[in-house]
């Protein structure tokens, strides 16, 4: 069974229309990259994942289970929209790490946010802590970061403060992580770091939806490509094949932009 | 000699008493301000808006005067019983009104140079919007607005002296009583009674800097 389920969703800005029934399934531990130009929508159906955007139609469903539908106010209720975005995990092409803490701070911070709700949070307050605490290092240090966990986010390269952002989101325990352009404001050298990163979550057959403009990488790394323009999907299917024989005449062109390049 | 720098030192204490009430009061009525001028009621946003520029763009030693004689005027002429104020509390009053706007316009621009993306970490990371107001934000708009809030703090210091249009016997009405009997050196002294606060608020400001500078 699919673990998420995105049905007709439907997006726009006043009268600007942004995507346009967008439906497509992703699979337990497979990964799924989306390309396609600026302005496509991509980062848009991302953002509408994580419930940064709200859609104007459609269904978003996580493993059967229906946690957004645009007809159906209940499911958009603030308290429970909290919730229900931490099916998610984000990583931002601006990383957005908070500047004060330093990285292992910024990786543990949500969850010693949310382990406060716990019922047992006051009894095992200490040992919860400890737990979050040595789960932070350990993830840092699955970023070959273990020895960075006590600078601060000015003192990292761009790399290394994109692969703190990539340990924070995995601290919740997303069911399906999303990359919105995660190299994009990387140099190329650096951007070597993060997707070989990413690659290895891939390997650990971590749910991922990864917009990016790395075709190699979508092409070597991706279960399942999706190419949109103009806010629709206009091919999707098994990586190698959308990247390497495209069917559509858009997606040609595309992809022998790229080529040239 | 002694005498008279008794006396100044005395009337000092005025000085500081306005800029210390009108720092404890401003500082939180600002913050008030600032929500009510970004509140989605658009009537009450407006209205806040130009109550600001209207006392932003009038001078605080009219507001002085008028806060402390319109009471009086409108009871006697009128008949409209509101309170009226004292000397200090006048000017008091004036003080932390014309204050606040200024300061409600800095945490303004604090909170408007805080990048969206933190907001959407925030939040993405499953945070209420009050854990990502006092986790989040609240240091990096503290930080921001430390040099601004110093810059209009040094501007209080000397500012009131303007309570003396109503009569308040701070330092420089002080002095000029001596310039009336002949003497000038006393007003040119107290000068340095600013100066010296100004420094210990310069110090302060700078330590406070060099406190929040682990982080960018």
């Amino acid at each position: 069974m699919a673990i998420l389920e995105v049905h007709n969703i439907e997006k726009h800005f006043g009268p600007t229309r942004v995507l346009e029934d967008i439906s497509f399934e992703l699979k337990r531990g497979q990964a799924l990259a989306i390309i396609g130009s600026s302005g496509s929508g991509k980062t848009t159906l991302l953002r509408c994942l994580n419930f940064l955007e709200t859609p104007n139609k459609g269904t978003i469903s996580v493993e059967g289970k229906v946690i957004f539908d645009a007809a159906d106010p209940s499911t958009q209720k603030e308290s429970e929209v909290r919730k229900k975005r931490l099916h998610f995990g984000m990583v931002f092409q601006s990383f957005n790490l908070f500047p004060q803490y330093t990285a292992l701070e910024n990786v543990t911070l949500a969850s010693k946010l949310l382990a406060k709700e716990r019922e047992d949070y006051k009894q095992n307050k200490n040992r919860i802590l400890m737990e979050i605490e040595a789960e932070g290092k350990a993830l840092l240090d699955r970023m070959g970061l273990a020895d960075r966990a006590d600078h601060y986010p000015h003192q990292l390269s761009g790399g290394q403060q994109q692969r703190v952002a990539i340990a924070r989101a995995l601290a919740l325990h997303p069911d399906i992580l999303c990359f919105d352009e995660p190299t994009s404001a990387l140099d190329p050298e650096l951007t070597g770091e993060v997707l070989k990163v990413i690659r290895s979550l891939a390997d650990q057959k971590t749910t991922m939806i990864i917009v990016t403009h790395e075709m190699a990488f979508a092409r070597d790394v991706a279960d399942q490509v999706i190419f949109m323009d103009g806010g629709v999907i206009v091919e999707q299917g098994p990586a190698q094949q959308v990247i390497d024989h495209p069917v559509q005449e858009r997606t040609k062109q595309f992809l022998s932009r790229y080529a040239e390049n | 000699m002694d005498v008279i720098f008794a006396r100044l030192c005395e009337a000092f204490v005025i000085n500081c008493e306005l800029f210390f009430v009108t720092l404890l009061f401003a500082i939180p009525l600002g913050l008030v301000i600032c929500f009510g001028a970004r509140s989605k009621f658009k009537p009450l946003a407006w209205l806040i808006k130009t109550f600001v520029w209207v006392i932003r763009g009038t001078p605080l030693m009219l507001q002085v005067i008028i806060f402390f004689f319109v009471p009086g005027l409108l009871k006697v002429n009128y008949g409209i019983n509101i309170p009226t104020f004292g000397r200090f509390s006048g000017a008091a009053v004036a003080f932390v009104i014309n204050y606040a706007c200024y300061f409600s316009e800095i945490y303004r621009g604090g909170i408007d140079s805080i990048p969206k993306g933190q907001y959407e970490a925030g939040e993405v990371l499953g945070m209420t919007k009050s854990q990502i107001f006092f986790k989040v934000t609240l240091m990096q708009l503290i930080k921001r607005i430390i040099p601004p809030m110093g810059n209009e703090i040094i501007t209080l210091v000397k500012d009131t002296s303007l309570a003396r249009i109503i009569s308040n016997k701070e330092i420089i009405m002080m002095a000029n009583e001596y310039t009336s009997k002949g003497l000038i050196w006393p007003l040119f002294s107290t000068g340095l009674f600013f100066l010296v606060f100004v420094g210990a608020l310069t110090l302060l400001f700078g330590y406070i800097e060099r406190k929040m500078d682990y982080f960018r």
